[in-house]
């Protein structure tokens, strides 16, 4: 590959009910090979998927937050979260999981890249992005 | 400009197909090049040969094969996806035991690594989708 692109994965969708947030985050987790600059970005009901505490044992389906807390380790460098998506959700950044990020060979660490931004911020960063896949 | 396409919904159930090969077909006779075609979640499902809509409707998948034929257009599913949705070629009848295939010609089936590389190798990646 010629050059690093900035990707966004936009997710728009609760984690369950449709399949939306599960495929997207396969995407993540191949496109990790690729080595790209990777953002992840949550707005409407796609603020569900990071909210901490989910159980799906009585849904019969699988749980996959697990997988989000190991997005650090596969090459994401920043999960935004729309506030405004928040706040009409009655949710805060403290409902959220925190995913941790370090670099392996400048050994930079960072506690938790998830970050709440507001709208402007939020048109900003796709705007920026060479890449962004929606789901 | 080179493009890439991601489709992300099925055919008949929603507009994104029609969208997505009107664009493609549309890019391709003003010259542009499309890299490729990428099929995701229920996209997977343009993929079928076995499709077989009412005489006066159109045909999306066959629609989708003459299109590929005429510019040699790359269309590839999602290899997880179609797994899970029942799109089988030879080789995935194979390896898993399947006992037919489905798969519509000049269409193949391949990895997510091909959506990657698609959006890293195109000007633009644009998503048809809900």
């Amino acid at each position: 590959m010629s050059d690093v692109k900035k990707f966004m994965y936009l997710n728009r969708r609760a984690p369950y009910g449709t399949i939306y947030a599960w495929e997207s985050l396969e995407v993540v987790l191949i496109g990790a090979a690729f080595d790209q600059e990777v953002s992840l970005m949550f707005v409407d009901d796609g603020v569900y998927q990071l909210v901490k505490g989910s159980d799906t044992s009585e849904s019969d389906m699988k749980n996959f937050m697990p997988t989000y807390r190991t997005l650090g380790d596969y090459g994401v460098r920043h999960m935004f979260v729309d506030q405004a998506s928040l706040e009409a959700r009655g949710l805060t950044t403290d409902d959220l999981i925190e995913v941790a990020w370090e670099d392996w060979e400048t050994e930079e660490e960072v506690d938790n890249i998830v970050e709440a931004v507001d709208a402007d911020k939020c048109k900003e960063l796709m705007a920026e992005s060479d890449v962004v896949f929606s789901f | 400009m080179k493009l890439a396409v991601q489709v992300n919904e099925g055919p008949y159930q929603h507009q994104a197909t029609d969208s997505a090969y009107h664009f493609t077909k549309a890019a391709l006779e003003k010259g542009h090049e499309v890299f490729r075609v990428f099929f995701y979640h229920d996209g997977v499902l343009n993929g079928t040969r076995l499709t077989t809509p009412p005489q006066d409707d159109r045909n999306i998948v066959n629609r989708w094969v003459e299109l590929a034929e005429k510019y040699d257009l790359d269309l590839v599913l999602c290899v997880a996806a179609a797994q899970r949705r029942g799109l089988v070629d030879d080789g995935e009848a194979e390896r898993n035991g399947k006992d037919a295939t489905n798969i519509a010609p000049r269409f193949r089936i391949s990895g997510l690594g091909q959506l990657i590389e698609a959006a890293i190798q195109s000007d633009r990646l644009v998503v048809f989708g809900d």
